[in-house]
């Protein structure tokens, strides 16, 4: 098992941001993260973040793309998701936190929703952070900027990225391995929803902007989606 | 149905090959059996929702059989109660994505080569549009745990993708009519349980008469 160093812990936050960049230098540097973390680098778990997310343009399917010789082939898949999903609800809780902080929602009837939800939030970063440090190395915090211009703007920007998250993990349960961390991945997944249904609802739009059948997203789309709220 | 009153864990051994009708139920039954116990099996229980056993098509079946309880409950009894206002709306449209999942999960078993679940009757003993939210929200809350509980059972990867768009929309669905009639949207907290079937059955299971 990897030991979990500062270096690897600011690789990994520094290959979420890489990856949110444009897709010329995603590739860049995964060609280079190949080969740096070949040798010597046990499984870690930005290796296999970076192998799940070999650029596949087909929906919800994982690709390897140069994965290093050390990696697990059986848990390196899923501490690379559990990473993801990690990484999503570490901006979910900040984003939260800072509307709350915020003040714009005093007074307001939907203050205590908006509690419920980021205090949940912090329960999937606490369960997401256990389990990637069981399976070796989490990926490190990262630092959201969200614009809290008005009770409305944060109410929309709110349901775009609980939907987003929801897609998110959406996207991935037919590529974990582990039933264990699927069903995890399946307790949060319905939460997320719930949470995007209702502030849906509160902005008068659908609940079910899918329709009856939800839509996946691919890890690099909701990548893309959320680089503008990484700083 | 055995009459066995304590769960026997031996019944699940016992093979039964086929997929006849009689045979899935048989089937089933020992599954139920020696996982439950027949004490988990109450009187009005179908066949059918008992029956599930642990394969994929007894699984989509098991999903096929609560979708055909909410599509008819939405639908049918909706209709009956006389809803109003949002409740009218909502009704319809969480009707109408319920019967979207029965044709998508009848047509899923067929072309698995099995035999889609009959249609079940129903009794809902609901009689105003307030009864009828708050059994609305119980069931959309059984749904999302019982395709949690049963989806890593799944062995079919196509299966499991299906399964998670469609739980995506009953927790939708259960946090809208939460949010309707002042009930808890994540009634769970952070995380929504899996439920066993046996938990699904015991929710479920008196509202089925055949």
């Amino acid at each position: 098992m990897s030991e979990s160093t500062s270096t690897e812990t600011q690789l990994a936050g520094g290959a979420v941001q890489e990856l949110a960049r444009d897709d010329l230098e995603r590739k860049k540097f995964l060609k280079m993260a190949g080969k740096t973390m070949g040798a010597g680098a046990a499984a870690t778990g930005l290796a296999a973040f970076i192998a799940a997310c070999g650029g596949s343009s087909k929906k919800s399917t994982s690709t390897t793309a140069a994965a290093p010789a050390t990696t697990t082939p059986s848990t390196s898949g899923d501490l690379a998701i559990v990473n993801y999903a990690l990484t999503l609800e570490y901006l979910e809780a900040q984003f939260y936190d800072k509307v709350i902080a915020s003040g714009l929602f005093s007074g307001s009837p939907y203050l205590s929703t908006l509690k419920t939800f980021g205090s949940e939030e912090h329960q999937h970063v606490a369960a997401l952070l256990k389990v990637a440090m069981s399976m070796g190395t989490p990926a490190a915090k990262p630092t959201g900027k969200f614009p809290l211009q008005s009770a409305a703007s944060v109410t929309k920007l709110a349901a775009t990225v609980e939907n987003l998250g929801a897609s998110a993990y959406l996207g991935q349960a037919g590529n974990i391995k582990s039933k264990e961390i699927l069903a995890a991945a399946l307790a949060i997944h319905t939460i997320e929803a719930r949470h995007a249904a209702t502030l849906n609802t509160v902005l008068k739009m659908s609940p079910t902007p899918d329709g009856a059948f939800a839509k996946p997203m691919t890890m690099s789309e909701v990548l893309a989606a959320v680089k503008p709220f990484i700083a | 149905m055995t009459s066995s009153k304590i769960a026997s864990p031996e019944l699940a051994l016992i093979e039964v090959h086929g997929m006849t009708r009689s045979a899935f139920i048989l089937r089933g039954a020992m599954t139920a059996g020696a996982v439950y116990g027949a004490t988990a099996v109450g009187p009005y229980v179908s066949d059918a929702l008992a029956a599930s056993g642990s394969g994929d098509i007894d699984i989509l079946n098991f999903a096929l059989t609560l979708e055909y309880l909410e599509s008819n409950f939405y639908q049918v009894k909706g209709k009956a109660v006389g809803l109003s206002g949002e409740a009218q709306s909502l009704a319809t449209m969480l009707g109408d994505q319920e019967a979207e999942h029965v044709a998508a999960l009848t047509k899923a078993i067929t072309a698995a080569g099995g035999t889609p679940v009959k249609k079940p009757t129903f009794v809902f003993p609901v009689t105003d549009q307030a009864s009828f939210l708050k059994l609305a929200y119980t069931l959309e809350n059984v749904g999302v745990g019982a395709y949690n509980g049963a989806g890593p059972s799944l062995q079919n990867p196509a299966y499991l993708a299906a399964a998670g768009s469609i739980v995506q929309v009953e927790a939708r669905h259960a946090a809208a009519i939460g949010l309707l009639t002042n009930q808890p949207v994540t009634p769970n907290g952070g995380f929504d349980k899996p439920l066993t079937k046996a938990q699904v059955l015991a929710a479920a299971g008196p509202l089925i008469k055949a």
